[in-house]
């Protein structure tokens, strides 16, 4: 297996395009002449019944084509994914501020612009909830409750030696991908449309556009080239522009482009959920876990979206890697007048580690012991310490390896020792280091969604196009793909090419989302591929005279076993199929087997395995100013056995910052009227190049084949994300420094200079 | 005239009958059909729209500058010649700033790519990236949310200063200032680039409404995220009078008002290491390359970055408008909100430091913010005091964020001098502060904060400049601007 490109190196499949600015994405796309654009007109309040909606001065403005309402849509006017509670065009309310009350379809934005201001809208204001705590006060929630329970916690707590009590909230974070949402509307014969989308969730684009159009699925095909990034924001809230450019085309007959500047997408798309948690928790002198209470909320904003299985995520995570002898988790989806959250990146995991990880590191430093003793001490282990709070078995948890062989990589003792000496002797520069576990379930929790297809088409001249049902936000995945692909049929990568992902190639596809691109799509690309490559070798088992067993692929070369014979090209072999009438297209399919979830019982097996990592974390604080620096951060992540090393390495490293930037710099403010304030780069601060550390060290777990995963490999989107948990701690151990021996540390998140200088002052 | 002319990717161009209005970025991407370039934000924070200007006058000669090209308006390249991403490559050959951001895996969804490439070009270039920080600060204008930045930053140091031997090289030595004189009409707008002060009288004289604008950072927000419609503008970039940049022998410096922060950057390291200190801090590569001294003090934010320097400095302010020039001192030069004391017809020419005197003088720039790199500040200061015997003879504290104007602290000036500076002297001139100003409360930090890193940052002054006069250089990578090594 000298010659594959499994497991190997390589850069990322468009990167020549991203560099020379020759890689399209929707709005760079040509559009054909006579194409109109379009722009939401937004509600301006947050909550307010509709008294009046007239855009007959609108449609008069010069250069519009078309101004629609909820009056104007032929279908059914809901975009919501699961919950049927999110009209596209509002109708009778609006819910937040930033919700789309008609679109303008015109010649130009400046049109759009004349247009939205022409358009008479009165509203009579309702009483808007606006933050999280204040719709927990008032009950204001929506969608079931989610609970899981194990043996009596009350009693355990009660009888625990060191009990921990308190709140807990993480905040809200915008994806900020570099290219905003946007979608490009075409009409085809018959009343068809075909659709460019950036979206992580074709075929949802494709039903929502059918049901508002009132359509059936046959006449919408939409294709994703590819994202300027996604992180989850992509995988719902696309349908919206995809539709109402759809609108927009059944109301001109013309082709329209929709583009969100990026305070429109900011105040108009929905964000990572808030979450706000209340817990109790009891620990022996030791530091193990004894028992532990969570009620938590996740702000939904005002429709559910994805909210449901956001707040199950959490809860399947309150545990992150420590086994929880007794336990009681509470969750529920509160309901606020803000844009309606969404999937991002962890997908409430997060957040509901972050519970878990206050109270460990308020337990370590209530014992006076090492916060990373105290993680190791609780890791799962063999039975009965190897169940989670929702019954799944934690088979060979690798947290206890990782921790190990990371505590060593990084010379953390030592590095402990050194921080507390610097402690001792400096007084505005504080150190502090922390060791980061993460334990991240994968698969979709909606067992269903956990299926894939695949199409693979081999011209007769050995070229190979490669189609799945999973989209290329940056991520790598149609890197991975033309991997196995060409793995699997023994050729070069440069003979594959990935085409981009269209609902008229791969049918019913679910979002590339849950970590799950690689391993979904991965098996489905791979059977496709192992079935053309039988049906090659029986072609060539004929030509070399050998049972097509014997029939080797490898390189872009054909050859018998042991390589002693003659050797064909693979564009000979797929000659030679053609000319023996010979199909040279398949379809793989993949679902994952032996997955389910009880929700009303708390109990089963949500995930198919589970993916590991650890960071040891060493940052820097000025007490005079709260600022602060990541000086080097060390990873040990387990991706199984990497498909492509570089791009998982890429994963980690860009998870890790994006971590970062939730849990120190991004703070999204919101005023009295529920109006964003932080919606554009000025205000909302993601990490710049210098918040990378200037010592940056990632490697791979080695030996850890993962079973029943394309090849022995990992999920690797979602789970390093976590892993910057470890800044917090580390920023906690440098604060304690500053205060007095075993005062509290009260560290809000994000630890913006200001939340960190309120620690170090006890303000 | 309704001509612009410029080179694109070395190739000659005319734009006839646009907007002057109309954005380079708007432009490249529309009608020149060149998609590459991004817009992630119109207002130069995300430098996904990066491209590169040659700039021939240069401090220390001709040179490769990257610029946001959503906040250069298409006039303001009449006689520029503009490099996009999709100039670089020879043939299939990639230029090696795009070859080695593939070979790091430094793009991911690739959509901030063409933008790190333009920045990686102009490193590849440059001949004063000499300290590893100026890598951070030529690349932090660049936001990548996919790769967390540590394949960007190996790549950009794997080009740096590299000069390849390549036609861009060459491009570069036979830079010359073109004519850039233009008086432009287009599509019911005006802009006026006039060379020399009487071609300034005039254009002022023949639009007197005209929105003055120099390299367009702050002006241009207000077409591309305000969508106001500038219907005349005059362009102060081309008048040669504004690039003076002057040290002479007793120590006293010469700012003209047009000189690139970036150029202001290069030449205070040798001159002024407090204002280097501030720029260290200020905006990103592509707003230094295009951002000005005058129209950072015009434009007379409260939080302005160089003004609490100066202000620390006892900088003075040239004005000149068509019955002559005169001169104003800095703390009289900011008189309200986003107001100064120069009359209508008047423009600020210059901004002159006075010659330090001698003895025992301690100087230092802070700025504080969310993010260290291309933010606002919560709060910016200049700190100077003159001591004679252990005595503070003279104080100088001004802040930035801390009311409608940079201003001096009054109280907490006249609480420190004729006291020995010790930290407690600096403790109790702190708290001073609280009578000097009422700090604004907003997005960027509250008024508690403000006011406790203001005072805060006194003491650190006295802390960091313990040991005598200056303050020490910054490492690589300080744990924030205030730099206190010892205990």
């Amino acid at each position: 297996m000298s010659r594959t490109p499994l497991h190997r190196p390589s850069p990322h499949e468009s990167a020549l395009g991203h560099v020379t600015g020759r890689a399209r994405y929707v709005d760079d796309l040509d559009a054909p002449p006579g194409t109109l654009v379009a722009q939401v007109v937004p509600s301006p309040v947050a909550h307010a019944r509709i008294t009046r909606l007239d855009v007959t001065a609108a449609r008069a403005v010069p250069g519009v084509h078309a101004v629609l309402t909820a009056a104007d849509i032929p279908g059914v006017n809901d975009i919501a994914p699961v919950a049927h509670d999110e009209p596209l065009l509002a109708e009778g309310e609006v819910h937040c501020v930033g919700q789309a009350v008609a679109v303008v379809v015109a010649e130009s934005y400046a049109a759009c612009r004349a247009a939205a201001k022409a358009v008479v809208l009165e509203l009579e204001p309702l009483p808007a909830i606006l933050d999280l705590e204040a719709a927990v006060a008032a009950g204001s929630v929506q969608g079931d409750l989610h609970e899981m329970r194990r043996g009596d916690v009350d009693a355990a707590l009660a009888s625990a030696p060191v009990r921990l009590s308190g709140t807990y909230r993480t905040p809200g974070q915008d994806h900020f991908y570099l290219e905003t949402h946007a979608a490009l509307a075409l009409p085809e014969e018959d009343g068809a449309l075909f659709i460019h989308s950036s979206s992580q969730h074709p075929s949802e684009v494709q039903a929502k556009v059918a049901e508002v159009l009132g359509l059936p699925r046959r006449m919408v095909r939409v294709q994703v080239t590819r994202m300027g990034g996604g992180f989850g924001g992509k995988e719902t809230q696309g349908a919206h522009f995809a539709a109402l450019a759809a609108l927009g085309v059944r109301a001109t007959g013309r082709p329209v482009r929709i583009w969100l500047n990026r305070d429109q997408d900011m105040t108009q798309t929905g964000k990572r959920h808030p979450f706000y948690s209340e817990y109790e928790a009891g620990f022996d002198e030791a530091g193990h876990i004894l028992g532990f209470k969570v009620k938590t909320w996740a702000d939904g904003g005002w429709s559910m979206d994805l909210s449901k299985a956001i707040l199950d995520r959490c809860l399947f995570h309150l545990d992150n890697a420590y086994y929880i002898p007794s336990l009681y988790f509470f969750g529920q989806v509160a309901r606020t007048n803000t844009p309606s959250n969404t999937a991002f990146r962890g997908f409430g995991g997060p957040q509901g580690m972050a519970v878990v990880e206050e109270v460990m590191n308020r337990a370590a430093e209530r014992l006076g012991l090492d916060p990373a003793e105290v993680r190791r001490r609780n890791y799962y282990g063999d039975a009965p310490r190897d169940r989670t709070p929702y019954d799944q078995v934690v088979e060979a948890s690798r947290s206890a390896r990782i921790h190990a062989e990371l505590l060593e990589t990084s010379d953390y003792e030592v590095r402990r020792a050194e921080i507390e000496a610097f402690n001792a002797s400096s007084r505005v520069m504080k150190r502090g280091i922390a060791l980061q576990p993460v334990k991240f379930g994968i698969s979709f929790t909606h067992s269903v969604l956990n299926q894939a297809g695949a199409l693979v088409l081999i011209y007769a001249d050995g070229s190979v196009q490669v189609n799945h049902g999973g989209t290329e936000m940056g991520q790598g995945l149609h890197t991975k793909m033309r991997t196995v692909a060409a793995h699997a049929l023994g050729v070069l990568p440069e003979a594959i090419r990935v085409m981009a992902t269209a609902t008229d190639k791969v049918p019913n596809t679910s979002a590339t989302a849950a970590s799950s691109g690689a391993d979904l799509n991965g098996a489905a690309v791979k059977q496709a591929c192992e079935t053309l490559r039988g049906r090659l070798a029986e072609v060539a088992g004929t030509t070399l005279g050998v049972p097509p067993a014997e029939v080797v692929f490898e390189g872009g070369e054909v050859f018998a076993r042991g390589g002693a014979g003659r050797k064909l090209a693979f564009g000979e072999v797929t000659q030679a199929a053609y000319l023996a009438q010979v199909s040279l297209s398949a379809t793989g399919f993949y679902r994952t087997p032996d997955i389910r979830y009880d929700a009303k019982a708390g109990k089963g097996k949500p995930f198919h395995y589970y993916a590991y990592g650890a960071a040891v974390v060493e940052v820097e604080v000025n007490g005079l100013t709260g600022e602060h620096r990541v000086r080097r951060v060390d990873i040990l992540h387990d991706v199984g056995d990497s498909l492509v090393p570089t791009i998982d390495r890429g994963q980690i490293e860009g998870a890790f910052i994006q971590g970062l930037g939730w849990l120190t710099c991004e703070e999204l403010v919101t005023d009295a009227q529920g109006r964003l304030r932080t919606h554009s780069p000025d205000t909302y601060k993601i990490p710049a190049l210098g918040e990378a550390p200037p010592d940056f060290r990632v490697a791979l777990l080695t030996g850890a084949t993962q079973h029943d995963v394309v090849h022995g490999s990992k999920a690797v989107g979602e789970p390093p994300f976590m892993l910057a948990l470890g800044v917090v701690t580390a920023l906690r151990h440098a604060v304690a420094a500053f205060l007095p021996a075993g005062a509290e540390v009260g560290l809000k998140v994000p630890a913006t200079p200001e939340a960190v200088l309120r620690a170090v002052m006890g303000a | 005239m309704n001509r612009i002319a410029f080179t694109l990717n070395g190739q000659p161009r005319e734009v006839v009958d646009a907007s002057p209005n109309l954005t380079l970025l708007q432009w490249l991407r529309g009608p020149a059909g060149l998609p590459g370039t991004k817009e992630g934000c119109a207002e130069g924070d995300c430098g996904a729209c990066t491209v590169v200007l040659v700039e021939p006058e240069a401090l220390g000669g001709p040179a490769y500058r990257a610029v946001n090209a959503c906040l250069v308006l298409l006039p303001m390249v009449h006689g520029r010649a503009v490099y996009t991403v999709e100039g670089l490559a020879d043939g299939d050959r990639p230029h090696p700033a795009q070859a080695a951001l593939i070979e790091q895996l430094g793009s991911q969804c690739g959509y901030c790519t063409p933008g790190v490439v333009m920045s990686m070009f102009e490193a590849c270039y440059r001949t004063d990236l000499d300290e590893d920080w100026k890598l951070d600060d030529q690349m932090c204008g660049n936001l990548c949310r996919c790769t967390g930045y540590r394949p960007i930053r190996d790549a950009a140091r794997q080009v740096a200063g590299t000069r390849p031997a390549d036609a861009f090289s060459a491009a570069l030595a036979e830079a010359r200032p073109e004519p850039r004189a233009l008086s432009y009409e287009g599509a019911g707008g005006r802009f006026f680039m006039p060379e020399d002060w009487a071609g300034l009288w005039a254009a002022r004289a023949a639009a007197p409404d005209a929105v003055l604008v120099n390299g367009g950072t702050d002006v241009c927000l207000r077409i591309t995220k305000g969508f106001e419609v500038l219907p005349a503008l005059i362009s102060l970039e081309a008048l040669a009078p504004l690039r003076a940049l002057e040290a002479h022998p007793d120590g006293s410096l010469f700012i003209g008002a047009g000189v690139h922060l970036s150029d202001l950057e290069a030449f205070a390291r040798d001159h002024s290491p407090a204002v280097e200190r501030m720029l260290r801090f200020f905006g990103a590569r592509q707003i230094k390359n295009r951002g000005t001294v005058g129209g950072n003090l015009c434009n007379a934010s409260p939080i302005g970055d160089l003004a609490p320097i100066f202000l620390a400095l006892g900088a003075v302010a040239h004005a000149r408008g068509p019955g002559g020039a005169r001169t104003i001192p800095l703390d009289a030069f900011f008189t309200a909100y986003r107001q100064t004391a120069l009359a209508p017809d008047e423009i600020l020419e210059a901004v002159s430091v006075p010659a330090p005197p001698a003895g025992d003088v301690r100087v230092v720039a802070y700025k504080v913010s969310k993010r260290q790199e291309l933010d606002i500040s919560a709060v910016s200061a200049g700190l100077w005091v003159r001591l004679e015997d252990g005595v503070v003879a003279e104080a100088r504290f001004a802040f930035g964020g801390m009311a409608a104007t940079p201003a001096r602290a009054a109280r907490a000036e006249a609480l420190a001098l004729g006291k020995p500076w010790t930290e407690a002297t600096a403790r109790a001139a702190a708290a001073g502060l609280d009578l000097d100003f009422a700090p604004l409360d907003d997005h960027r930090g509250s008024a508690w904060y403000r006011g406790t890193v203001a005072k805060n940052l006194l003491v650190g002054f006295f802390l960091e400049t313990e040991g005598g006069s200056g303050a020490p250089r910054l490492p690589y990578r300080p744990t924030g601007t205030v730099q206190v090594v010892a205990s």
